[in-house]
């Protein structure tokens, strides 16, 4: 029955919580890219990025993606508009 | 023309291997093939008792690679199928006694006279899993819908093709329909999506495989069992024959969810 109740409480079920935990521990595992480096990684890149260009840090993204087997790094790090840096 | 090598892999273990190993040899044996099936799980031994032949072995594995008798004294015949054999696994010595090239030499000799040769391959990604791979035309990846086993079947796929022998081929074994339908457990294709490989059959949870397996039967010899249909039907489609894949959806329509109620 806890199928049920999940429902009702609006809880993803066990088997939803599975299958979106394995989709991070995969990426990982195939990789051989821990999550606490995929951080440190970040915060390198932005350090690097802003001394050539202003960036909007809390919208900076990077993450693994699948397709089928392969994977790839994708980096998307908005620029601050220029009409934004002139309001300060 | 020689046999097709086929290797039943899955990194970690209990997922049902050597159940399947079992399964699919005596099943492309009813089909009227010549099926040799090697136990590789050196120290570990257990497709004899999985098989009831346990009683029959005089030599296995090792002595035949250290020469100490020919392959053909190391073969055990089935007891019902005179064209299945059992190449045994030494139970007292470790994987370091076998090397990949022993075991390619060993299946070159045993391929012009069957049809098929099945290899049991340990649990684990060393030494015992180089071995069992090292002559496979085919290698089957057999997992169950629980995290541990798909993150670990998703490590042994990656080796399988860094050692150039993918793609490999998926079995889900021991779903329960029950427990999808509740939610609790991943769906056959949630399984399919994360681990990105072809998917050549999936065999419920069924108590029946723990009473054939005590009674060394296996179970796809007992037509009625949805565990053994599922075996038969992963042979044939292994033999190249198109069989859809059994109706096990345990998300179900209205009417199989009557049909159920009224059980």
């Amino acid at each position: 029955m806890s199928g049920f109740v999940d429902k009702l409480l609006n809880k993803p079920s066990s088997a939803d919580t599975a299958r979106q935990r394995l989709q991070l521990v995969l990426i990982h595992d195939r990789a051989n890219l821990p999550p606490g480096q995929i951080d440190m990684m970040k915060e390198e890149l932005i350090r690097v990025i802003s001394k050539y260009v202003e960036i909007d840090r809390a919208k900076a993204e990077i993450a693994v993606e699948n397709e089928g087997r392969e994977q790839r790094l994708t980096i998307n790090i908005p620029l601050v508009a220029e009409s934004r840096r002139y309001q300060g | 023309m020689g046999a097709k090598v086929v290797t039943i892999t899955s990194g970690k273990g209990g997922v049902g291997k050597t159940t399947t190993t079992a399964n699919l040899a005596v099943a492309l044996a009813s089909l009227g093939y010549k099926v040799t099936c090697m136990d590789s799980d050196i120290g570990l031994r257990n497709l004899d008792v999985v098989l009831g032949l346990e009683n029959r072995i005089v030599y296995d594995l090792v002595d035949v690679v250290e020469g100490r008798c020919r392959i053909r004294q190391a073969m055990i015949r089935d007891k019902k199928f005179p064209e299945l054999y059992l190449i045994p696994a030494a139970q007292t010595r470790d994987k370091s006694a076998v090397s990949p090239s022993d075991m390619i030499r060993l299946c070159d000799e045993l391929k012009p006279d069957m049809d098929w040769v099945i290899i049991d391959s340990p649990a684990g990604i060393e030494r015992g899993f180089k071995n069992a791979i090292a002559p496979a035309d085919v290698v089957l990846v057999i997992t169950n819908p629980e995290v541990s086993a798909v993150r670990d079947a998703d490590r042994i796929i990656g080796l399988i093709e860094a050692e150039q022998k993918g793609p490999a081929h998926l079995i889900i074994n021991r779903l329960n329909p029950a427990l999808v339908k509740k939610g609790d457990m991943l769906t056959a294709e949630d399984v399919v999506n994360l681990l990105a490989i072809d998917l050549l059959g999936i065999v419920p949870e069924d108590e029946n495989v723990v009473a054939s397996t005590n009674r060394g039967t296996p179970i796809v010899l007992e037509t009625h069992s949805k565990a053994g249909q599922a075996f038969m039907n992963i042979a044939k489609r292994l033999n190249g024959d198109e069989i859809p894949l059994m109706n096990l959806d345990g998300k179900g329509n209205i009417f199989s969810i009557f049909g159920k109620r009224t059980k």
